[in-house]
């Protein structure tokens, strides 16, 4: 980029200026927001977020450095990032700081230097949260040339494949050590957070991160205890295949757990309806209820479509509902033996509290197929 | 809901308790949760009854509960409200530790049970097991959760070898108390051995811990809300800045939390929430942790099953109502049932998300008292916190520091940071724990300190010391810059940015106004809770043109002299408004009050009363007035400066605030219409003072002109005393005049209460039990006014001519002194006063509803003076805080030392001085041995003797004796208050030098003690009278 001040342009004509951090360099993508006041390694490190600029709500970023990586299980699995690198596009701070901690490995500006991820700082990401707010998300670009506002015409995130380019190319195996594994559970991998994958190993069970276009036969030829439907990013509507594949393990009875983009596609998979929302949820502190026992707790939260009450699919139960909103957040269906939450029961960031729904899926692995 | 039921239901009657009179740990905070618990219960169509002593609070009226009674806080008190009102309900967690004491002992001897009151939210079980050190230390243990390695003690042998199996430092932390009372560190045996007395002395339950001390971790708090059913939220996190080892009182706070990655904040967020469910928490609690600064190990320290001072600065600092939550999960609500207030179109079950950054700051008044100890550490010592809101770290901290109203202005800049000390001096003041550290932090940086240097002293988190470093060398750039002809716009906003003000900076920045949401921009919210910021591109709201707009400033910050007071008065006079203007806003930064409730006002302004913040709210705005009388001195000082720029003032001109506050104009005005004032000059040098002194005699009060904050005011006898006293004012204020007042021994002093339409004045009268020389802040208040006919007569005078002559429109207060049958004036304050809720009460109105009819409406008096009739007496007593301010010598002066007050009703007035003084902490109706002794008032320290001796045994120190008490000598008086033999000690005046250690050891001992002669005399009568069972009456039937 060169050295023109930079401005966050968005499509529909929106400006504001500011000044440039981490790699010099311009940025496009979906303009969102999370409220989530911690935990800037680990929401860009998400893949969900591959595609979009990021704006933190909170205004400073980066007081507690940025940690060095340790890989967990005895694998390369990063115990302390989501995933290998930066997904997300770009990133819009109030405030870059520069804390360090006793683990930290860089400042938050030299990891994004180090990982070619421009920000800009000195905005008012309140009212940018605010316009997103009330007038929907929408697509935006970091640069110092106002010419590039044109290009954003041609961008269209909801019609990218996002997910092609955050999935393994080639099964990825994560065996746990020391201990003789229970099984293992197929995790189709349209971009999945470390911090489930950590989870599921840590009941027992060896890991296999499966590309997101495995056949069905490619998934069954892993003797899977389990499978799970992973999160990812962009617009689940596209994932044809995908969701013919899902529906065809679904069949199979085999214990299934869906998370957030997991969740829309056994959804879809199921005869359900997934729709954009205005702006999505991106945050730590959502509560959702259990419609089954009446207890609710907070959640994190990372979507920009969702299942409303009247898209459920037919023959699944609402599981988890938001306290907020119209928006589905879990669902149960005894016949595929199937249990989905749109939340990160992970978190990472965020609450622990959800935990344990991998307990709910051990417990479905352990009573094993469901006999159609 | 449908079908549940509720622990109370409609109809039903509820008894809330409050927390007494303030106290250094128990401040406003609690009128604030109690009136807002109040306000939850109303909703449900619950009736309600409040117990609460402090007649100051906007909770004991007749507009927040049903049932008003001002008694003390004391389990016997209660239990006759109980047993006239037989409640089926009682709420004790939102008075304090005072209230859940009171509520203990309620249930422990079983009045509860007996009345069948139900206690709503968290089971009594829970609480013990929360407040007793080993109990909870067990109960953590048995859920697998780690506390800090510690051992409980209850004799002095057990602590010494708990010390010592622990090896020191350790830290003694004391059972079932408030602000830290008794705790302290210790880094040997000597020290232990020093301080072990005392603490066993505050503890309610003879417990003590000993603990590791955890020298330089993190302290962290967490504010959980929990149901009935388990579901629990974090409603705030709050980081000190001071590390373990400073009460979190005392602290520097920010909220959110700032160095917590995600896996420090959950590991500590899954335990707050596990240490909820082993108390089985229904309400509101706080978890306090111990962070390693070096790794993810971590200790949970304590944890307040009640509202406290924390979660009423978690409301204010997330906008979330912890205590109108609380009260309704305490009903049986599930959390997810009751609404997020703030959107009105979310539930309260969620963790609200801050963009924005608050800093608290504690504000210290220790300068006021003699020897004091001024080390901050685990015992509070401060009177009062503010609490700053800003888009950076560096604006909230500046801006909190000028909220704190100590001449500073801001960081950088001010007469620390001016000051030649020497690195050696910072360094000392740093390790020293001095209150305000960061002034000193400043000051180090710009001497060439390092953030390691600093940091190695102080244990604050690098990552806030290099914020305070940036701030230092900003501001050096700027200087040097300045001295250059041109210093870019960019520069100047950035500096705007890091919240320096307007006036340190010389140039009009643009303010923003922002709004507090509690969810971060994600959904708008309902209510109109803002603050202001220069670094901003927008406003958050717009600015309605409305017909009628008013303003209202509240009181600042809390010190000694401003207290809940000027909270009332901003928060009566707010709702007054209502009736003419379509729209009130109140503008005020304690977080410790009622008028900072984003439910008050149609507006709140949470930020500094400065004239700056003002007239950019008013360029805004555009107020039709503003009310500066409402908040005490603050608004006033400010009057002038609003004035000057077009400003629209509700209530009396700046002329006539200015003549009011202005000694000479004012003295002349008193000349002018013929009254009396006692005589006092200005003095610069010892030949004038000695004039002065020939013409009117000793003693004199003697004061600078220019009142500084910390000790000032002196009684002086002779020449010799003055002329230290001058060299010592000399050396504080260099070149600033003295004002010498002659002043009047054995008199009365008097006030009045009044409102005015410079017309008329409808005025109550006051009078002190202590003799002039007291400060009325300090004084034993009674009311009506009773010492003659022909004295009263020419108070009104004065009232009604002085506020004719000062156009004074709105409350004003005159103060009297009565000698040799003249009415002298002392003087006049043209604004709300500090006993305005107290002789509003005892008559039953409210005079902030009369200011407003003054003002708007004339009060139709034609010309009168009109004092409402009074049916019954009403005395406020006022509490002190000598046992918090360690080392201090109590005393009673010219110089305010009180902390609170509590008052009382009765038909007579011994009667209504007798319950009030029950109502200040830690007195009670002595049953052992009574200590009388003294110098000076013997005469009614004698009465005193003789009236007690009918009931108890009598001793007198022979050094200080009193006629017909037994004899016994200073040290053998000093052994009897440590065995607890003495049940009360009762002196006069100041004899520092001469019985320090008696008056503290009895105040370290909770033994009640009475600083005043004619206190005493009219205390002893009483206790003949009266055994201290007031009839439970409630407020309206003393009317």
């Amino acid at each position: 980029m060169a050295s023109g001040k930079p401005y966050i342009y968005t499509r529909d004509g929106f400006m504001v200026g500011g000044f440039l951090f981490g790699a010099h360099k311009k940025a496009m993508g979906e303009l969102v927001f999370t409220t989530s006041m911690t935990g800037y390694p680990e929401s860009l490190t998400d893949p969900s977020y591959k595609g979009q600029i990021l704006v933190f709500t909170h205004p400073l970023i980066g007081n507690y450095g940025v940690p060095k990586a340790k890989p967990i299980h005895g694998t390369k699995l990063l115990g302390n990032f989501e995933s290998d690198r930066i997904q997300a596009e770009g990133v819009i701070v109030s405030e870059c700081t520069s804390g360090t901690k006793w683990d930290s490995d860089s400042s938050f500006d030299s990891w994004l230097k180090a990982e070619s991820i421009p920000g800009i700082s000195g905005i008012d990401t309140r009212a940018l949260t605010i316009r997103l707010r009330d007038h929907g998300t929408t697509m935006g670009v970091i640069s110092d040339d106002r010419k590039d506002m044109k290009a954003l015409d041609r961008y269209d995130y909801e019609s990218i494949n996002f997910v092609e380019m955050v999935s393994p190319k080639k099964p990825v195996y994560c065996r746990i050590r020391g201990k003789k594994p229970k099984g293992t559970i197929a995790v189709m991998d349209f971009g999945a957070k470390n911090g489930f994958i950590n989870d599921l190993m840590s009941l027992g069970y060896d890991v296999v991160r499966a590309p997101w276009d495995s056949s069905a036969q490619d998934i069954l030829d892993l003797k899977p205890s389990g499978i799970v439907y992973g999160n990812g990013p962009g617009n689940p509507n596209l994932l044809k295949e995908a969701i013919a594949t899902i529906r065809e393990l679904l069949g199979t009875g085999i214990p299934s757990m869906g998370i957030c983009l997991g969740h829309q596609l056994t959804s879809i998979a199921l005869g359900g309806k997934i729709r954009k929302m205005k702006f999505g949820h991106r945050a730590v502190n959502k509560g959702v209820i259990n419609r089954i026992d009446g207890k609710a707790y907070i959640t994190t939260h990372n979507h920009g479509y969702a299942l409303s009450k009247r898209d459920m699919p037919k023959g699944a139960k609402i599981l988890f509902e938001s306290i907020d909103d119209d928006v589905v957040e879990g669902i149960i269906d005894k016949k595929h033996n199937l249990i989905t939450t749109q939340f990160h029961p992970e978190a990472r960031p965020g609450a622990w509290d959800t935990q344990f729904i991998f307990g709910t899926f051990y417990r479905m692995m352990q009573n094993g197929r469901k006999k159609a | 809901m449908a079908g549940r039921k509720l622990e109370a239901a409609k109809g039903s009657k509820v008894l809330l308790i409050g927390s007494g009179s303030i106290k250094i740990g128990e401040a406003a905070e609690f009128d604030y949760s109690g009136s807002q618990a109040l306000k939850a219960l109303r909703e449900e169509g619950i009736e309600t009854v409040i117990v609460n002593s402090n007649v100051a609070t906007v909770q004991t009226s007749y507009a927040s509960a049903d049932h008003v009674y001002l008694l003390p806080v004391k389990s016997r008190f209660i239990e006759k409200v109980i047993e006239k009102e037989k409640p089926e309900g009682i709420m004790m967690g939102f008075g304090g530790q005072s209230a859940l004491n009171a509520g203990i002992d309620l249930s422990d001897s079983g009045v509860l049970r007996k009345h069948r009151v139900k206690i709503l939210g968290t089971k009594l079980i829970g609480i013990k097991a929360a407040l007793g050190r080993a109990d909870f230390k067990k109960l953590m243990e048995s859920k697998g959760i780690s506390t800090a390695p510690s051992l409980s003690a209850k004799t002095e042998e057990e602590a010494l070898s708990a010390a010592k199996k622990l090896g020191y430092p350790v830290m003694l932390r004391v059972s079932f108390n408030l602000a830290g009372r008794g705790s302290f560190i210790a880094k040997s045996e000597a020290a232990m051995k020093r301080g072990i007395e005392r603490a066993f002395a505050q503890s309610k339950t003879g417990e003590v811990l000993i603990e590791k001390y955890l020298s330089g971790w993190k302290e962290i708090e967490y504010e959980v809300v929990r149901d009935k059913f388990g579901n629990a939220a974090v409603v705030a996190c709050i980081e000190n800045l001071d590390p373990m080892g400073v009460h979190t009182g005392e602290s520097t706070v920010v909220t959110p939390a700032q160095t917590l990655d995600n896996e420090d904040y959950n590991n500590m967020r899954s335990v707050a929430i596990k240490v909820a469910e082993a108390i089985g928490l229904v309400g509101e609690c706080n978890v306090q942790f111990a962070l390693s600064p070096r790794s993810r190990d971590f200790y949970v320290i304590e944890s307040n099953p009640r509202m406290s001072r924390s979660s009423a600065l978690a409301s204010k600092a997330t906008g979330y109502p912890l205590a109108y939550v609380s009260a309704k999960l305490s009903l049986g609500y599930r959390l997810y049932e009751v609404m997020n207030e703030v959107s009105k179109a979310t539930s309260a079950f969620f963790e609200p998300s801050l963009d924005y950054i608050t800093i608290k700051i504690p504000r210290w008044d220790l300068t006021k008292f003699e020897s004091a100890s001024s080390s901050l550490g685990t015992e509070m010592k401060s009177i009062g916190e503010v609490m700053a809101i800003g888009r950076y770290f560096e604006e909230a901290l500046q801006k909190a520091v000028r909220m704190l109203d100590i001449g500073e202005p801001g960081i950088v800049g001010g007469k620390i940071y001016a000051s030649d000390m020497s690195k050696n001096e910072i360094e000392k003041a740093l390790k020293g724990r001095k209150p305000y550290w960061f002034l000193y932090a400043s000051k180090a940086f710009s001497t060439g300190f390092s953030v390691k240097d600093v940091h190695a002293l102080t244990g604050v988190d690098p990552f806030f010391l290099e914020k305070i470093k940036g701030i230092v060398s900003a501001y050096e750039k700027e200087r040097s810059a300045k001295a250059s002809p041109k210093i870019g716009a960019e520069q100047y906003s950035r500096l705007a940015r890091m919240g320096f003000s307007e006036k340190q900076l010389s140039i009009r920045q643009d303010t923003y106004v922002k709004s507090i949401d509690t969810l971060a921009g994600e959904w708008p919210a309902k209510v109109n809770y803002l603050y202001t910021t220069h670094s901003a591109s927008n406003d958050d709201i717009k600015f309605r043109k409305v017909k009628r707009k008013a303003l209202v400033l509240g009181a600042g910050v809390f010190r000694i002299g401003v207290s809940v007071e000027f909270d009332w008065s901003s928060v009566s006079f707010a709702r007054a408004l209502k009736k003419g203007f379509s729209e009130v806003s109140i503008l005020n930064y304690n977080p410790e009050t009622v008028s900072t409730d984003w439910d008050i006002a149609d507006k709140l302004y949470f930020d500094e009363i400065s004239a700056e913040t003002v007239k950019a709210l008013d360029k805004k705005e555009h107020f039709d007035g503003i009310a500066v009388f409402t908040g005490g001195q603050i608004g006033n000082n400010i009057a002038n400066e609003l004035s000057r720029s077009g400003m629209k003032f509700i209530g009396t001109g700046s002329k006539g605030i200015d003549m009011a506050e202005d000694r000479n104009s004012f003295s002349a005005v008193v000349e002018r219409l013929g009254l009396k004032q006692p005589e006092w000059c200005t003095a610069s040098n010892m030949r004038d003072m000695g004039k002065f002194v020939d013409d009117v005699g000793f003693p004199i009060l003697a004061r600078p002109s220019y009142i500084l904050s910390g000790s000032s005011f002196k009684l002086i006898h002779d020449m010799e005393g003055l002329e230290a006293y001058a060299r010592a004012m000399q050396r504080v204020s260099q070149r600033s005049p003295l004002v010498l007042t002659k002043f009047y021994t054995d008199s009365i002093e008097a006030e009045m209460d009044c409102v005015s339409d410079s017309k008329s004045v409808l005025g109550i009268g006051m009078q002190h039990i202590e003799e002039a020389g007291v400060h009325s802040g300090d004084a034993t208040i009674a009311t009506p006014f009773t010492s003659g006919s022909r004295p009263y007569e020419d108070m009104k005078r004065a009232a009604l001519l002085l506020s004719s002559e000062l156009q004074i429109k709105g409350p004003f207060n005159i103060q009297f002194l009565i000698s040799g049958g003249n009415v002298y004036i002392i003087e006049l304050n043209a604004r709300a006063s500090r006993s305005m809720p107290f002789s509003s009460k005892s008559v039953g109105i409210n005079l902030m509803d009369y200011a407003y009819k003054a003002i708007f409406k004339g009060l139709g008096l034609s010309g009168r003076f009109y004092e409402p009739r009074h049916r019954s007496y009403m005395v406020k007593s006022s509490q002190f805080s000598w046992l918090q301010l360690k080392d201090a010598y109590p005393v009673l002066g010219p110089e305010m030392r009180s902390t609170g007050e509590s008052a009382a009703f009765g038909s007579t007035l011994n009667e209504a001085l007798l319950t009030s003084w029950l109502g200040v902490n830690p007195n009670h109706i002595p049953k052992k041995t009574a200590m009388v002794y003294g110098e000076t008032n013997v005469g009614n320290l004698e009465h005193a003797a003789r009236e007690i001796g009918k009931l108890l045994d009598v001793v007198t120190i022979e050094d200080y004796p009193i006629k017909g008490a037994r004899q016994v000598s200073k040290g053998k008086a000093l052994d009897m208050i440590r065995a607890g033999k003495i049940g009360i000690v009762m002196t006069d005046n100041d004899m520092s030098g001469k019985d320090y250690m008696l008056r503290r050891q009895a105040v370290d001992l909770n033994v009640p003690l009475v600083l005043n002669g004619r206190l005493a005399a009219k205390l002893a009568e009483a206790f003949n009278e009266y055994d201290g069972y007031a009839e439970a009456k409630e407020m309206k039937e003393y009317y």
